[in-house]
């Protein structure tokens, strides 16, 4: 460095922290070295969040959240999405980008909860970062629920009116809650307002500050890794983990190639699939919304249904109070349920690599409950369909409940000093 | 213990392979034909011409302007002449004189914007393409509706035949099938000024406009995305060999 770009760098430093937290962050950020496939989603989460601000700020400039009707007879907000897509220059790629960033999110952060599962990331000294993390789901899926209205679509519309029904089933402040949720007594100008608000300001401002908590308290006490080991347990003379290697230059490289891959696919879809077979977005989001013509299957998008499911397995009525109501108590709990997790798992080793038998069996079972449930959520309930659902809920909480005793149980390998790495 | 474990996981699996056949079990439902959706602009304009003169009385299109059919390769002149008949101007939208409000007290609903039809109507059954293609290749005479026409895809619908002197006239059978659904064949009762060779390119044309007009953009931002996926695989090459070379002395 020149003496000059020195001296700027010492003025801005005497001034402000550039240099320390570059370090503490980045330069001087020992990570594990031994991180494998399922350690690039969280720098990838980061990058979605980026592409949908961004895509975002540009939508915003030609939206118009208004459930009036123009002088064709179409609600404003609803022409306003198709003015971007056919009139706005690149308004196209802005909102496909933005529709499949939706369900990119959510795929991303799935994978990067699961490894959290994998490998124990979320025992001791990093419960926190898991709490934040939750907090970080549940933002992000009342962001995507809120953000799924503004197309006023057939589904937009239907959607949210089921879903914000789901609040009245709350005993005494029930119904009055999802008048307020609404601002009127049906879904209406009001809610697609007050939507509209919360998705553009509110929730981001709230996931900004938990993403920032989330890496702040990360960095505080290091990154787990594959072997569940502390790293920080072993240090050279000078006092660097042996098993850690700074974030910069050497996770900056590997976590570019991860985006690269990823945008590959994303990009795939972008372009060629924008529609995500239905999935992503939803044929009948195609039809404006009409008050009057309730569709006859409305199924949420498919990073609900998991939860859907569980809250469609509740059917038996419970002192007293609605089933819908225990459903409702049920799919909460299915969400609230993970942050508690550091104080379920009593397994004296963190990493499924060292874990036994029923820890591996207790995961995958849990794993192909969640993908029955995801898959059953999207379809119209049966009896045949309820009844399965509602073991799948069944076991989805029994994994959780359960695991005090069972990862005791556990016959556990002993845990490597070092990381293994090739 | 273990036994015990073994029977769960036993039943456990029982339970995960049965959902989808539970999940296959419902939802019946009619036959669609594949669509042979076209980009050619010579379909596309003989599908713009067929949805001009058929469709653009009783359907709006308000999401469309005149002039983008310019991009199918008409020219303004062409569109001016051909396809505009009421005085609009080439950048209006293409909507129509009738009132939701009266239409719907004439065919019992509003007939849709047809902009995005292609996109509605696309399900687990079919793409939207193959939803239209059956479906305007499937009415039917039946004296019981107040049209005198019916459909097979669409049931009692309210829209008329309207390519009726094309296509002729088409008479069903209506048998059961072995499960005890209903089944409806149909056979040519009357023949139309079309064979029905030509009756099936002309419906195949015109689902090729609506499909186009859906998303005008599909056939440019399919090459853009070329394009994106081939600088992406070279972003790759670079990148990875990047990362190699900083992580040589990682051991």
């Amino acid at each position: 460095m020149t003496t000059k770009s020195q001296a700027v760098l010492n003025w801005i430093d005497e001034r402000f922290p550039l240099t320390s937290t570059w370090k503490a962050h980045l330069s001087e950020y020992y990570a594990p070295k031994n991180f494998n496939f399922w350690y690039f989603f969280g720098s990838l989460a980061l990058m979605v969040l980026v592409i949908q601000i961004v895509t975002g700020i540009f939508l915003v400039m030609h939206y118009k959240p208004d459930a009036s009707l123009n002088a064709s007879g179409v609600p404003v907000a609803f022409a306003s999405v198709e003015y971007i897509m056919r009139e706005v220059p690149g308004g196209w790629l802005i909102r496909y980008l933005h529709s499949t960033g939706a369900s990119a999110f959510f795929i991303v952060v799935y994978l990067h909860m699961f490894r959290g599962l994998l490998y124990g990331s979320y025992r001791k000294p990093r419960e926190l970062i898991w709490i934040f993390g939750t907090l970080i789901f549940l933002a992000l899926m009342a962001e995507a629920f809120m953000g799924y209205l503004l197309p006023w679509g057939q589904m937009s519309y239907w959607g949210a009116q089921v879903i914000v029904n789901l609040f009245s089933a709350i005993p005494i402040i029930g119904p009055d809650l999802s008048l307020v949720i609404r601002g009127d007594f049906v879904i209406g100008d009001a809610t697609l307002n007050r939507f509209f608000s919360f998705h553009v300001i509110a929730v981001p401002l709230v996931l900004i500050g938990l993403v920032l908590a989330h890496i702040v308290a990360l960095h505080e006490v290091g990154s787990n890794n594959p072997d569940g080991v502390e790293i920080k347990k072993k240090k050279d003379a000078t006092g660097k983990p042996l098993d850690g290697i700074p974030f910069h230059p050497y996770y900056t490289v590997k976590d570019i190639v991860g985006v690269v891959v990823f945008l590959f696919f994303f990009s795939a879809v972008v372009f060629f699939m924008p529609e995500g077979g239905g999935y992503f977005l939803e044929y009948n989001n195609f039809i404006p919304a009409d008050p009057l013509k309730t569709p006859p299957h409305i199924a949420p998008v498919w990073y609900f249904t998991p939860f859907y499911s569980i809250l469609r397995a509740v059917t038996y009525p419970l002192f007293g109070l609605d089933a819908k109501f225990w459903g409702v108590v049920a799919m909460g709990a299915s969400v609230v349920i993970i942050a508690f997790l550091p104080w379920l798992d009593r397994s004296p080793v963190k990493s499924i690599r060292y874990k036994g038998p029923i820890f591996k069996i207790a995961l995958a079972i849990f794993l192909v409950c969640f993908f029955i449930l995801g898959y059953l959520g999207v379809l119209a309930p049966t009896p045949g369909r309820t009844l399965v659902s509602q073991i799948c809920s069944v076991l989805y909480f029994a994994f959780f409940l359960l695991m005090p005793w069972y990862s005791k149980l556990d016959p556990c390998k002993p845990e490597p000093e070092r990381v293994n790495f090739k | 213990m273990k036994t015990r474990v073994i029977n769960f996981i036993k039943r456990f699996a029982a339970v995960a392979l049965f959902a989808p056949a539970v999940a296959m079990a419902a939802g019946a439902s009619v036959h669609l034909d594949k669509a042979p959706v076209s980009t050619e602009p010579a379909a596309l304009q003989h599908g713009a011409k067929l949805f001009v003169n058929y469709c653009l009385n009783c359907h709006s299109a308000s999401f469309m302007r005149y002039n983008q059919l310019e991009n199918i390769g008409l020219s303004e002149t062409e569109i001016r002449d051909n396809l505009m008949f009421t005085g609009e101007r080439v950048g209006d939208l293409m909507k129509i004189a009738m009132r939701p409000a009266e239409s719907k007290v004439w065919f019992g609903a509003a007939p849709p914007d047809l902009t995005l039809i292609a996109r509605q109507r696309a399900s687990g059954d079919g793409s939207g393409a193959d939803w239209l293609y059956t479906y305007l290749r499937q009415f039917y005479r039946d004296t019981e509706r107040p049209t005198g026409w019916n459909n097979v895809v669409f049931e009692n619908v309210g829209m008329p035949h309207v390519f009726w002197q094309l296509q002729g006239e088409q008479v069903a059978k209506v048998s059961q099938n072995a499960d005890g659904s209903k089944k409806v064949e149909l056979s040519l009762a009357k023949p139309g000024t079309l064979s029905v060779q030509e009756y099936d390119k002309a419906v195949a044309d015109l689902v090729s406009f609506l499909v186009w007009m859906g998303e005008p953009v599909a056939e440019k931002r399919k090459s853009i995305g070329a394009i994106v996926l081939i600088f992406l695989a070279g972003m790759f090459v670079l990148s990875y060999a990047l990362k190699k070379n900083y992580w040589k002395d990682i051991h």
